[in-house]
């Protein structure tokens, strides 16, 4: 039996575990660069100067603190909780993905690292990287599946503009999972110069543990933010989750305040019980991409595609903290379909002005499902983690509408 | 105790001569298909055969070899089948090692010490497991020692003096030494550095060595073995499978031996 730790924020530990996720399942050929790797993010983060750096190129680069905002009108159609909304949409680039590159590229620059490559499914994070690599004048490649280049054709036009190389994965299933597998074989014939920027909470340690850090800066600012407007801290947290990092983001300031209930969303696809990408609900512990955590595999430990709406939460892994948080039982996770998000994304643009991404109109589903349920004085925080504007193809394509 | 590797080697010292260590994917295209080129590789001259387990995420592996996963995967190979594989080979010869690749969670889900007992009982006798470096050694490296496994690891241009130790210290059977920085059978490897890290690496292990990834002519085996122990075909093997099959992807009557042929064509390298 596990008993509960006096804080759930210490992970992970020198091995890069979080209880039995995470560790560092690379190839020889990558295990003295991810060693390296860590002990310049070590330097990194005890170095003032480089959080500085970072919160310089947030404030004014990125556009945070990103407003917490209360959805007067949706509180009042469920009639329940009142609901804030962590704008983190509003970033440049369109989705809380800036947050985390924006510390690996100036990770990246004090390593001397010349040639950047990432892997993206729904685009946001391969968007954010080619912006930042823009920035600094810093060669970028962006692995993306085949199926995904085809559904997020604007993201893949943006690269392009950005001054980024998209390189399509032809393997396996085309998505976001082959993505990853053909950034790390790039990574392994390119170690010299190369520094691989992954945009989830996932990967071999310390990429898990990293990713956070930066993208903590939402949970932080909605904490004080949430202080400012109500006097005290929310009562639940609900964001999306396909690797994991929005909601990794925003759940890990508050995770030792044991008053917030903390809520992650899945992807449900087709359903449970027909294709989906929801790995916790769905999967067992597995190892895949460098780390153990929840996957969806068959019964040999082959790994099995992901399907969503949403081409950001089609992954079959998780974040391995996530992982760790579900058995610990301090987040929980739940699930929301296709169908279930396109109709909160529609009410979300009807009702609030706001055309969100199909990931987080998956946590908005959630809201959706209880917060009707709960009493008005309720607060919740819904991470609306990007924009839409790059999901209308396929919404209307969806609801049978020509562009 | 020694295991079917130990033993080959000391046979191969005697004989003065390089092994050649072959790789085929288990279940590639089929798997009786795929037993016949594995029964067939010591008699085309294969000291030691390296058998893939398919995965369907190969991330150290080029196309070839994903390929040939693939397609073992799409014929119903399982980890069982792959162990069934091998106690067929088995059955008429008891003294080529066989040493079963690939990648760590098909082993994990399958349970790591039911794996390891029914391997060794298939006739396995070694293990490479790509994504395993000594900082997981608990989690198969140690347990695969003491079922009697040798575990080999693989060293690569990035493992320097410095981390060499530690990725020595628990290996056995031999070492792979990985001759490029990239995934299989894309580059040639670079036969001077060879020559170079292989005289490196022996100040830090008595090991034998052996030296794969992009070796595809019998020449090239030929420089290897003058300075390695050994000298690792695998993606050029599996892309002779991918040529011999017809248009709907199935093998042919050509298929075993066009492996073989290649095999007996490299195997002159390491006996010239």
């Amino acid at each position: 039996m596990t008993a509960i730790p006096n804080s759930y924020r210490t992970g992970p530990d020198e091995k890069g575990l979080f209880g039995i996720y995470g560790g560092r399942f690379v190839a020889e050929t990558l295990m003295p660069l991810i060693l390296q790797l860590e002990q310049s993010y070590k330097n990194a983060k005890a170095d003032p100067s480089f959080q500085a750096e970072l919160d310089d190129f947030l404030e004014h680069y990125v556009g945070r603190p990103s407003p917490l905002y209360f959805a007067e009108r949706l509180t009042e159609h469920l009639g329940g909780a009142k609901i804030y909304m962590k704008r983190d949409e509003l970033n440049h680039t369109g989705a809380h993905k800036i947050n985390n590159v924006m510390g690996q590229i100036l990770l990246a620059r004090r390593m001397g690292k010349k040639r950047i490559i990432a892997e993206t499914g729904a685009g946001q994070h391969g968007v954010a990287t080619a912006t930042a690599c823009a920035r600094f004048g810093l060669e970028c490649i962006i692995y993306m599946g085949e199926v995904d280049i085809a559904r997020q054709a604007p993201n893949v036009f943006r690269m392009k503009l950005l001054g980024a190389t998209v390189v399509p994965a032809k393997s396996g299933s085309r998505t976001l999972k082959d993505a990853l597998n053909e950034a790390l074989r790039d990574w392994v014939a390119n170690v010299e110069d190369t520094f691989y920027c992954i945009g989830t909470v996932a990967g071999p340690h310390p990429y898990p543990e990293m990713v956070r850090d930066f993208q903590s800066v939402i949970g932080k600012e909605t904490k004080v933010q949430m202080m400012k407007r109500e006097g005290r801290l929310p009562d639940s947290l609900i964001a999306a989750i396909g690797g994991g990092s929005n909601a990794m983001g925003l759940f890990h300031p508050f995770l030792d305040d044991a008053s917030v209930e903390i809520i992650g969303v899945e992807a449900a696809g087709h359903g449970l019980k027909k294709k989906h990408a929801a790995s916790i609900t769905g999967g067992k512990p597995g190892i895949l991409h460098g780390n153990r955590t929840y996957l969806l595999m068959d019964d040999d430990g082959q790994i099995t595609e992901g399907h969503s709406i949403s081409a950001g939460l089609d992954y079959p892994g998780i974040g391995p903290e996530h992982a760790w948080l579900h058995d610990m039982k301090r987040v929980q996770y739940v699930s929301a379909t296709d169908k279930e998000a396109l109709e909160a994304f529609q009410l979300c643009c009807k009702l609030e002005g706001i055309i969100p991404a199909l990931e987080p109109s998956h946590a908005l589903a959630h809201v959706m499902k209880i917060a009707p349920k709960l009493p008005k004085e309720h607060l919740m925080v819904m991470n609306m983690c990007g924009r839409g504007d790059k999901d209308i193809f396929t919404v209307a394509d969806i609801l049978g509408v020509k562009l | 105790m020694s295991t079917r590797i130990d033993r080959r080697f000391v046979v191969l010292k005697e004989e003065r001569r390089a092994a050649l260590v072959t790789f085929v994917s288990a279940g590639d295209p089929d798997y009786d298909t795929s037993l016949k080129i594995i029964q067939g590789l010591p008699k085309a001259g294969s000291d030691m055969i390296e058998m893939g387990m398919p995965f369907t995420d190969p991330m150290a592996d080029g196309p070839a070899i994903q390929a040939g996963g693939l397609r073992a995967l799409a014929g119903g190979q399982t980890m069982k089948k792959t162990l069934k594989l091998l106690k067929a080979f088995r059955a008429d010869d008891d003294v080529t090692p066989v040493v079963l690749m690939g990648y760590y969670n098909p082993i994990y889900v399958y349970g790591v010490e039911k794996f390891l007992v029914d391997a060794k009982k298939a006739g396995a006798d070694g293990l490479i497991i790509v994504d395993l470096p000594p900082e997981e050694d608990d989690e198969l490296c140690i347990p695969a020692m003491k079922a009697g496994l040798n575990f080999i690891r693989l060293a690569t241009p990035t493992t320097d003096d410095a981390r060499a130790p530690k990725v020595f210290k628990n290996t056995s059977g031999f070492v792979y030494y990985v001759s490029v920085l990239g995934i299989t059978g894309t580059k040639a490897p670079d036969l001077k550095s060879v020559k170079q890290n292989v005289n490196r690496l022996r100040k830090h292990t008595s090991l034998p060595i052996c030296v794969g990834f992009g070796v595809k002519t019998a020449e090239q085996a030929r420089v290897i073995a003058k300075d390695a122990d050994g000298v690792v075909v695998g993606s050029a093997l599996v892309s002779a499978v991918e040529k011999s099959l017809n248009k709907q992807g199935k093998a042919t009557a050509k298929t075993p031996k066009a492996v073989h042929d290649m095999v007996r064509e490299i195997a002159k390298g390491v006996r010239a």
